[in-house]
């Protein structure tokens, strides 16, 4: 019996070895292993976002944001955002799909959108920084805005450095049809960052 | 069984949503923050309305681009649970917001001891509007 388990686990690539079969995903631990950990990290966006509204709802000299923050640079970041999304999962449907090309294509537009993203964080905040003299150090309102910011800005930056890494695995032929799993993995997690991104733009910049 | 559902789940490909249709829908929705944000509309109605835009909007990359809505019922759970979490989070903040100030830059009890300065900050300056 061992040995037809051990043929079993061999014959596909989903599962590794000795690895039991999740039921809330099956053929895919990694799956219910980043919904774990995103649901964790859903916890911790959520706790700075309620404690940012705890803080702005109790204190009445709270300044409206649209006297710092502008609307126009975080719209288009928002739309670059989205975009991105849709080129992982079209990334993603191309390489359940074998066509490794398109796959490569769609998740180097994946990359390069978190990278635009980045890249305009950076100039927003070189801006508020700079010229509006806005700091950590200042107050509520700017501590509350550069870490919810930053904290996401790092998620960012941690999902282009995973998206690179599978783009590189692509191209070097590593990654194939049947390891796209690994693909739906990281997926998940820039649908997150996205997500969040959402709530943190709806949060801070409109309301 | 193991290898019959790992096989299946390989073999099956994701039909999957209209994902431009989901992109769609996700841009126009943005454009309709966008249109209440710059409406001036009274301060409740614009931030319920944004709240609901903002979740729609979560709901559609959810269930359509992280595929819940083709996953298994029960792993709406693992998603859902932090939503319920923070929601009461928020919610039970409230009834110490709405009793009392929490960040009072005039306090009442006079500092005495300068150690103690830093702990209660000055009110910041009048906003001046550019």
């Amino acid at each position: 019996m061992s040995e037809a388990a051990a043929v079993e686990t061999h014959e596909h690539g989903a599962m590794q070895a000795d690895q039991l079969e999740p039921s809330l995903t099956p053929g895919s631990l990694g799956k219910l292993g980043m919904w774990s950990f995103l649901a964790g990290d859903a916890m911790t966006f959520g706790a700075a976002i309620a404690a940012y509204g705890a803080l702005r709802i109790g204190n009445p000299n709270w300044p409206s944001p649209a006297v710092f923050l502008g609307i126009t640079t975080t719209a288009i970041m928002t739309f670059i955002l989205i975009c991105s999304s849709v080129t992982m999962v079209e990334a993603l449907g191309s390489i359940q799909t074998g066509r490794m090309a398109r796959y490569r294509n769609f998740m180097a537009l994946t990359v390069l959108g978190g990278l635009l993203f980045l890249g305009m964080q950076a100039f927003e905040w070189h801006h508020l920084l700079g010229e509006k003299g806005m700091s950590i150090k200042v107050d509520l309102f700017d501590a509350t805005f550069f870490i919810l910011t930053g904290f996401h800005g790092c998620h960012v930056f941690g999902g282009v450095v995973y998206n690179t890494v599978l783009l590189i695995r692509g191209m070097t032929g590593k990654l194939t049809q049947a390891k796209a799993n690994l693909v739906e993995v990281a997926g998940l997690y820039w649908h997150f960052v996205d997500l969040v991104w959402i709530l943190i733009f709806t949060f801070i910049y409109l309301i | 069984m193991t290898t019959q559902a790992a096989i299946s789940g390989h073999e099956v490909e994701h039909s999957g949503p209209n994902y431009i249709a989901v992109f769609i829908y996700l841009s126009v929705l943005t454009a309709v923050e966008l249109g209440v944000y710059a409406m001036g509309l009274p301060q409740v109605a614009k931030v319920g309305l944004l709240i609901a835009l903002a979740w729609a909007k979560a709901v559609l990359v959810a269930m359509y681009f992280m595929h819940l809505a083709m996953e298994k019922r029960a792993l709406a759970i693992i998603a859902i649970i932090p939503v319920i979490l923070v929601t009461f989070l928020c919610f039970m903040l409230l009834p110490d917001l709405t009793t009392r100030m929490w960040t009072k830059f005039d306090h009442p009890r006079p500092v005495t001891n300068p150690a103690e300065m830093g702990a209660h900050p000055v009110a910041p300056p009048p906003m001046q509007t550019p």
